[in-house]
């Protein structure tokens, strides 16, 4: 077998592991944190502290009969959650995960998909996550579905803006699309969080938008739409929204880490070979893991917005900050700051 | 295998515009004008141009088409009551067919050149950056003018008619979509001079009849 | 084995054709809208397969440009739209003929 190709597989493997793992790991994790925000047990009956409560979801949405609505638009309503998954499970394919190794006299870069275009094929490949959200608003043909479903685009779309943007400013003084060469930018210098504040607090606030969490998670909001655009679905179509979310927020974790946290290195360490390879891996998993964190602790502290605010917000408060950013980070890169 | 991509994703450009212009609903459209636009995307990384395909999804498929998608949903277009018009179905027809029949005939007598090698230096960005931002800045500029032009009047076109204290008529209000009877506006009550039958109220929550049938 | 050129401009016109069909053809505004895009997209296919012939960016460049100028073109003509289904509940352009007669 063309060994090239062994090597990609393999590193996919390895990244496609991690992050399947996360949505049961983060159900588990987000009902217990938000239990303990809201200073109550959450569920601590199967297993030791709850810990098999994933699995035991994970069997309750295998047997569940799987309802598709009479008036439903079944083959939109059949491709909605496979859509879903698909950029999920694409988009960290350019995530750098370790320095180079060299396995048989060939240099192995550690990221599954070292193309030039790096990071605009993330936000490519992100951007399609929306038509999933559309999709199943639409062909579920129930008025609480569509409403989620127009509300997803319209938000996706404005805030994939300042994403954008925030992300632009940090590939300014690097020179380069590649996820690694930011990295070894970050490691020559300093991690970008500290010149460029204002664009990750951008990142951040956009970063929940663009994953529908709270407090931004019209699409879904409950006490508005019941479900949102998932109402009608149950059993595994549900089950495949569930892990697409939380794959996704993996994802942004995983590229907001590498843009603004140095992603798999660290501050002073400089390891190479396969210990390189296995610490960079565990340091990129460790900092999605506090992001992660962070995404479950906003969650269940913001009430959330409503629709026009959040409109405004993204037009109004983000777009303005990002290009802001932008300049500054161009003007500190021509005067030779960064 | 390059051959092999290529017939894939031709094969699959050339059958989902098929869909694109004959579906007649126009959510299933603009979902297969997306497979259509990914399948030119591939075959712009098969040129050598992975930028160009990278953008072609981020900004076709990720911005426009979802544009496409809400408007849809906004005006909540049904299956379009339009009649096809057999002679000009016919004569459109006939005028596409000559079309690919002269370009075919200029290529069969022509021969089939083959694609020069690919040089790195085409494919690069930074080749592509210098020559952005050297020769065509002027153009690059007017785009970034024109993108601003367009933003300002799409939002001057889309907005109502301020309404004595509303706050800001700028959002689509979304009841036009929840099958409330949308708010009294002047224009509305316009009959079309020749349909006098088309002035009932156009807004039908057509999804709950279907369902109701 | 390489693809020949004209392969590419073949499946362009192709896709030219079927895109003027349908703008020819359909009455609703957005699928002649949709048939447009199509046409643009046949457009830059030959543009980028020209580049790749020449060994030159400027084809590339070109469809970057009219990228920008579609996303634009999108957004105006998507909020007419909405306009117009305001005034006339229906976006069929056989109906919308105020500036006919």
């Amino acid at each position: 077998m063309n060994p090239d190709l062994t090597a990609t597989l393999l590193k996919y493997a390895v990244m496609f592991g991690v992050f399947i793992n996360v949505a049961p790991i983060m159900n588990w994790v987000e009902r217990r944190a938000c239990a303990y925000i809201q200073d109550r047990p959450g569920p601590n009956r199967v297993g030791p502290l709850g810990l098999f409560q994933p699995l035991a979801d994970a069997v309750k949405f295998m047997f569940k009969e799987d309802v598709t609505p009479a008036a439903a638009d079944k083959l939109l309503y059949l491709m909605a959650p496979v859509l879903a998954l698909l950029p999920a499970f694409t988009t960290f394919v350019i995530i750098p995960f370790g320095p180079d190794i060299t396995v048989g006299g060939r240099t192995i870069p550690l990221v599954v998909a070292p193309v030039d275009t790096g990071v605009l094929l993330f936000l490519a490949l992100s951007s399609l996550a929306v038509y999933s959200l559309v999709l199943a608003g639409y062909a579920s043909n129930n008025k609480f579905s569509l409403l989620g479903g127009i509300r997803a685009s319209a938000q996706l779309i404005s805030y994939e803006l300042a994403l954008t943007l925030s992300v632009l400013a940090v590939l300014l003084p690097v020179n380069s699309f590649r996820l690694s060469d930011i990295v070894a930018y970050q490691q020559a210098h300093v991690w970008n969080f500290i010149p460029q504040i204002l664009g990750f607090f951008v990142f951040l606030v956009a970063s929940f938008a663009e994953t529908n969490r709270l407090p931004f998670d019209l699409p879904e909001a409950e006490s508005e739409l019941i479900a949102g655009f998932h109402t009608e679905y149950s059993a595994m179509r549900f089950a495949a929204f569930f892990q697409a979310e939380y794959t996704n927020m993996a994802a942004l974790a995983a590229l907001g880490v590498t843009l603004f946290f140095g992603g798999w290195s660290l501050p002073g360490v400089h390891l190479t070979g396969w210990l390189g390879a296995v610490v960079g891996l565990a340091t990129l998993v460790a900092k999605i893991i506090v992001c992660m964190a962070v995404f479950v602790w906003v969650r269940w502290t913001f009430p959330r917005f409503r629709y026009d605010q959040l409109m405004r917000l993204g037009w109004k408060v983000l777009l303005p900050l990002s290009i802001l950013n932008l300049i500054l980070v161009a003007a500190m890169t021509l005067a030779g700051w960064l | 295998m390059e051959t092999l991509i290529f017939l894939i994703f031709a094969v699959l450009a050339v059958a989902s515009s098929l869909v694109v212009v004959a579906h007649k609903s126009p959510v299933y459209a603009t979902m297969s004008l997306v497979l259509t636009l990914f399948s030119v995307a591939v075959l712009f990384v098969l040129l050598g141009a992975p930028f160009l395909g990278a953008l072609q999804i981020l900004v076709y498929a990720g911005a426009i088409v979802v544009l496409f998608l809400f408007v849809i949903m906004l005006l909540n277009l049904q299956k379009s009551e339009e009649r096809r018009l057999g002679p000009q179905l016919g004569v459109a027809m006939l005028g596409a067919l000559i079309f690919v029949g002269m370009v075919g005939l200029v290529f069969w007598r022509s021969g089939a050149p083959a694609l020069q090698r690919l040089t790195p230096e085409l494919v690069s960005l930074k080749g592509l950056a210098t020559a952005l931002f050297a020769d065509y800045l002027l153009p690059f500029e007017i785009v970034g003018l024109l993108l601003l032009v367009a933003v300002v009047g799409a939002t001057v076109a889309a907005r109502k008619a301020p309404e004595p204290g509303a706050e800001s008529g700028l959002l689509p209000r979304e009841d036009y979509v929840s099958g409330d009877e949308p708010r009294t506006d002047p224009l509305r009550s316009l009959p079309d001079p020749r349909r006098p039958d088309v002035a009932e109220p156009a807004y039908k929550p057509a999804a709950f009849k279907e369902a109701a049938k | 084995m390489s693809v020949p050129i004209s392969w590419y401009l073949m499946l362009a016109a192709l896709l030219f054709a079927i895109g003027t069909v349908g703008a020819l053809t359909r009455r609703n505004g957005i699928s002649i809208f949709l048939s447009i895009e199509l046409m643009l997209n046949a457009a830059n296919l030959t543009l980028v397969a020209f580049s790749r012939q020449l060994g030159d960016h400027t084809g590339q460049l070109v469809v970057f440009f009219a990228m920008a100028v579609a996303a634009a073109e999108a957004a105006v003509g998507l909020a007419l739209f909405i306009a117009v289904f305001r005034a006339r509940h229906t976006i069929d352009v056989n109906r919308l003929n105020l500036m006919r007669w």
